[in-house]
Formats: C-alpha cells, structure tokens, sequence
C-alpha cells in the first residue's frame, strides 16, 4: 500500500509513523460523517438481508416451528432432504434445468439482441429497445399467455390448430406434462429481457467509436471480429454485471411458473426449489427444514455466480 | 461542414459491416421483436373485444368492433369486492411512493460515503453488497419472517416499506454512477471551504447524478408497483392492487376480457414511465458494469 497523509490540525502524519490500527482508529475518526451517512443503508441491510442468511443456516441445522425453542439436529434436515425427500430431488433437478435453459439463454438473447438494437439509428433504437424490454416491466402481462395457450377452442393457439385440422380437440397446454416446462421456459425467457439487456444496450453505446477505426486498420474484417476483439473486452464490466442479472434471475421464476400453471404443478413438472420452500417454509411451519432448502438454494446461486463470472474474466484475453 | 460529419458517419456505418449482414440483422430483429410484441398487442386487442368476439371460432387475433365493456367490467367488479377498490390503488401508490422515496436517500447517501469517502470498510462493505447480487429474496424469505415478527412487523405496512428501503441494486447504480460521475476536485475545494459531508452530498453530489437517482426511481417504482402478494402481509385493506386484480382473474375464464383489461391497466404506468425516462436510464445503466 502506498504512503498516505492524514492532514490534521495542519500537521501531517504518515501512514508508516503510527501502527496499522492506530492509522485506522484515526481514520474512522475523522470520517464519523461518513458512517452515519452509510448507517441507516446497512442497519436496514443487515436487518433483512446478511442476518437473515446467517440465521438461515444455523437454522437449517435445527428442527424449529416458531412455537417452541429451536432443537439442534445437526444435518438431519439436510439427509432427511436429499435421502428421503423424493419431491425435493424433483425440485433440484427442476430448478437446475429451468435455470440452465433460461439463464445462457436469457444472457445471450440480451447480449445479441443489444447489439442488433445498437446498429440501429438513435430513434429507432430507443423505441425497439422499448420492445424488447417492455414484457419485463409490464406487471402480470406474462398473464396473457394463459389466455393466447388457453385449453379450450377459443384459446388462440388452440383455435388455429383446429382450425388448421392439425388436432382434433384442445390441449390443455399449462395441465399437460408434455407443454408445461417448454411453455414456461417460453414465458420466461420472454419476460427476461429486463435489466441485464439494459445494462448491454448502455454498454455498446458508450463503446470508444475510435476502437472500431483504429481496429479496422489493424485488419478487422466483419461484424463478428469486431465484437470479439473490440467490443466485447471494452464491455467485459457490463456482462460481468449482466451475467450476474440473469444467473440470479433465472432462479427466480418461481412467481411466473405458480401463476401459470398453479402450485403444486402437475405431477411436479414445473416444481422447484422455490416451490420446495415455500411448502415447507409458508404452509406448513417447517422452518428448520425450510432453511435448510434456503441455504441450498443459497449456495446454488452464489456457486452458479462465482463459477461464470470466473468465466467471464476470460473473455477476450 | 455538416456534410462532411454526414459523410463520416456514413462511413462509420458502412465499417466492417456487410450488407448481407445488416438484411440478418434486421430480419432477426423483426423475427424475434414481432414475438415479444405480439403478446402485448393480443392483451390490447382481447380488452377491447366485446362478448361475441372473445367467445368466437376460430379466434381471431385483432378486434372488429372495440368496446370499452371489458374495463366497465372490471371497474364494476372492483366495485364487488368487499375492500373497497380504492383502497388497494391506494395502498399500491402509497407503498410506491414512500419506498421509492426512501430508498433513493438511504441509497444515495450510503452510496456517495462509499464512493467518495476514504473510510476504513468501504471495499469491504461494498464487496457484501456484490455478494449480495449473487442470491434473491427467496433465500431470506422465511429467516426475514422470523425477524420481522421480532420486531412486530408481520402483517403492518412496515414489513413492505421498509425492507424496500434498502435493495441492494439501488445502491450498487449509484455507487457506480457516482464513481464515474462525481469529480473528486470538485468536493475537495468544497471540503477545503468547511462544508460538512452531508452538505456535500446533498447541494454538489445528487444534482450532479440525476440520471442514477431518476433511474432509481423506476426501478424501485416499477418493483413496488408490480408487487403482488406479499407474504408477510395478511389483512385485505393492506394488500396491493396488482393483488386484488389476481384475484378478480382468479375468478375463472368467464372473466377473459376484464382479465385482459386489467393487464392492459398495468402494464401502462410502467410503460410510459420508460418512454419518457429512457435516455437517463440507458446514462445510469453505462456506468453500471462491474470493474474486476
């Protein structure tokens, strides 16, 4: 670390005169202003998000319902879910699969789809940008699709195929186990083009136009070259965040799929461990076991996170 | 002079850029546009349609002869409820503007100590808040059940408002827009004249990121807005209206076109909050990527 000053009284002193603690106590002084400013931020932080996931993990190691004092179990919450709880298996791999499919997919339809926008002209731009992102933002418009797949006639996907003589009678499309995952997976991925894709279409807009000729000169030849030389690496801040958007929101379906096909689905086709938690967690008072599950959760998204974004640093280089 | 930028930037677009490329591109963004449209239109044209077309084979996709019987509808079914409906839009305006606006200054503050202080516990405090991009509310759903019935929150207005008071994204944008855009020259000549952090922050910061803290806005707006259920609250008059038009649609098929009419309803605000707050949000959103 370099040398610092610390001006007080008009008499400088230097980082290297004073131990390293003594140093910090003086700094944390002299910035009192600074902790009151960040304190009613992270009380409220602390409150409702740190605390809660360390609380949840001791939990999970004890059996509690909010009535009696908690007992300590040690991993029996966690054996009794991965050894004898066959729906959470279900839930798993669910969750993984929706979160494989729609996470990549989500990511990438964001990252391409801002550069098609990007090519466009400013005015142009702004309203297909409004296009694509507007499903995102539009409260339960993703609702619609139950009345586009509805089961019966009238439903519009079901009245054109009969109409085409391609089916004989409607499908119950969000009962039949057959159209559940592909149609939520649909819904999702349609709805997922929130944050992130803002970020991407912030991103290549601020884009140094003067790398593109620079580059150009040093033998970029297409589109596809330019952004995986040029582009992409000046934007690596922007997908680092993005990918961070979509891995953590593609573990976050659960509101849509309940609304879509109801909770619980059919045969479990659409359960995940979201679903799993809120059974456990708000019907029936489980809580012990419900952390549990919330602690998995947990680790599945932080490990999903620190895994790509290690990926991602190799972008480019 | 204007001929000539016109002519550079002709040149510009025409760099590394096929024309059979540009055809792709656009077909593409037609293709894949036309998908995320379509729904949005179909839940227009299904609110205006009256009776016989909703109910009608094969469907049809557009609207002969639009009616505004579905949003009567639905206005009179609002009427049934036994909360009255008024209640529930203002419940949702109430709890939007108060979390919104809370959460903007809890945010920015904390935001402009971390990025323009020097205190000892910043990197560590701002690497928390990175962690904490990584996992969603689910994780703390239950764990936040027990606190907030510590704290006799289960079941007030509290237990929305204030955990809205602090989203970890809201003070990751600001922090990062004023990293970028704040110059620390200008605060230091304001320290060197006596003034005090948080005159600093409130007279020379925030008017200085009005991007970062409209683009806050939305987004803390759009997400109390579109809330529906809400677990830890119980008490009819307290839900939200995004609530109660669930359950007015929960109400069975039959309700087609007022369902359709109150999609169109909500989907509206957040909307035109979008097209008239684009460009300060794309501004907010550069700045937002996350440095290694």
């Amino acid at each position: 670390m370099s040398v610092k000053t610390v001006v007080q009284d008009s008499k400088p002193v230097l980082r290297k005169d004073i131990s390293k603690f003594a140093w910090t106590l003086k700094e944390m002084r002299k910035n009192g202003a600074a902790y009151l400013m960040i304190a009613p931020f992270f009380i409220l932080f602390f409150v409702f998000t740190v605390v809660p996931v360390l609380l949840s993990i001791v939990i999970s190691f004890t059996t509690f319902n909010m009535l009696e004092f908690p007992k300590w179990i040690f991993m029996d919450n966690y054996i009794r879910l991965l050894l004898d709880d066959e729906i959470f298996l279900i839930a798993i791999k669910n969750t993984i699969v929706f979160a494989i499919l729609t996470g990549p997919l989500s990511y990438l339809l964001s990252l391409f789809f801002a550069w098609f926008i990007n090519e466009l002209r400013p005015k142009i731009r702004a309203f297909v940008t409004l296009i694509f992102y507007a499903p995102s933002i539009a409260g339960n418009v993703y609702l619609i699709w139950i009345i586009l797949f509805s089961g019966d006639q009238y439903g519009l996907v079901n009245g054109l195929l009969m109409d085409l003589n391609i089916i004989n009678s409607p499908i119950l499309f969000f009962q039949d186990t057959r159209f559940i995952m592909p149609l939520i997976i649909a819904v999702a991925l349609w709805s997922s083009l929130g944050t992130s894709f803002l970020t991407f279409i912030a991103g290549f807009q601020v884009v140094d136009k003067s790398l593109y000729e620079a580059g150009a000169v040093d033998g970029i030849k297409n589109r596809w070259q330019e952004l995986w030389f040029i582009t992409l690496p000046t934007m690596r801040p922007q997908m680092m965040l993005g990918a961070i958007l979509a891995i953590t929101g593609s573990f976050g379906f659960g509101g849509i799929i309940t609304a879509l096909v109801g909770f619980p689905s059919p045969d479990y086709v659409a359960h995940t461990i979201m679903h799993h938690l809120e059974d456990y967690g708000g019907m029936r008072f489980e809580l012990g076991y419900s952390s549990a599950i919330a602690t998995i959760l947990f680790f599945m998204m932080l490990g999903a996170n620190l895994l790509v974004t290690r990926l991602l640093r190799k972008v480019g280089t | 002079m204007k001929e000539k930028s016109v002519k550079a930037a002709k040149r510009y677009r025409s760099l590394n850029r096929s024309l059979g490329g540009d055809i792709g591109v656009y077909i593409l963004l037609a293709l894949v546009g036309s998908v995320m449209v379509l729904p949005l239109i179909y839940a227009i044209a299904q609110s205006l349609k009256p009776l016989d077309e909703l109910w009608i084979f094969p469907p049809r996709f557009f609207v002969v002869n639009p009616t505004l019987k579905n949003f009567g509808d639905l206005f009179r079914l609002m009427r049934t409820s036994w909360v009255p409906f008024s209640r529930y839009i203002f419940n949702t305006v109430f709890y939007s503007v108060v979390g919104t606006a809370g959460n903007v200054l809890l945010s920015s503050m904390a935001a402009y100590a971390i990025s323009k202080i020097k205190f000892p516990g910043r990197n560590f405090l701002f690497s928390i808040i990175i962690y904490s991009l990584m996992f969603n509310a689910t994780v703390t759903g239950i764990t936040n059940f027990i606190t907030m019935s510590a704290l006799h929150m289960v079941d007030s207005i509290y237990a929305i408002i204030i955990p809205a008071w602090c989203t970890t994204f809201g003070l990751y944008l600001m922090k990062q827009f004023m990293e970028s855009s704040v110059p620390d020259e200008v605060l230091e000549s304001a320290r060197l004249e006596g003034a005090g952090e948080l005159k600093i922050f409130a007279k020379i910061a925030m008017p200085m990121v009005k991007p970062a803290w409209i683009t806050l806005i939305i987004f803390a707006f759009n997400g109390l807005w579109n809330a529906g259920a809400n677990m830890y609250v119980y008490s009819e008059q307290l839900k939200t209206f995004n609530y109660a038009i669930g359950q007015i649609l929960a109400g069975g098929i039959a309700r087609s076109g007022a369902a359709a009419a109150s999609t169109v309803i909500t989907m509206i605000v957040p909307i035109i909050v979008f097209i008239i707050t684009q460009s300060s949000i794309i501004q907010t959103m550069s700045t937002s990527g996350m440095k290694d």
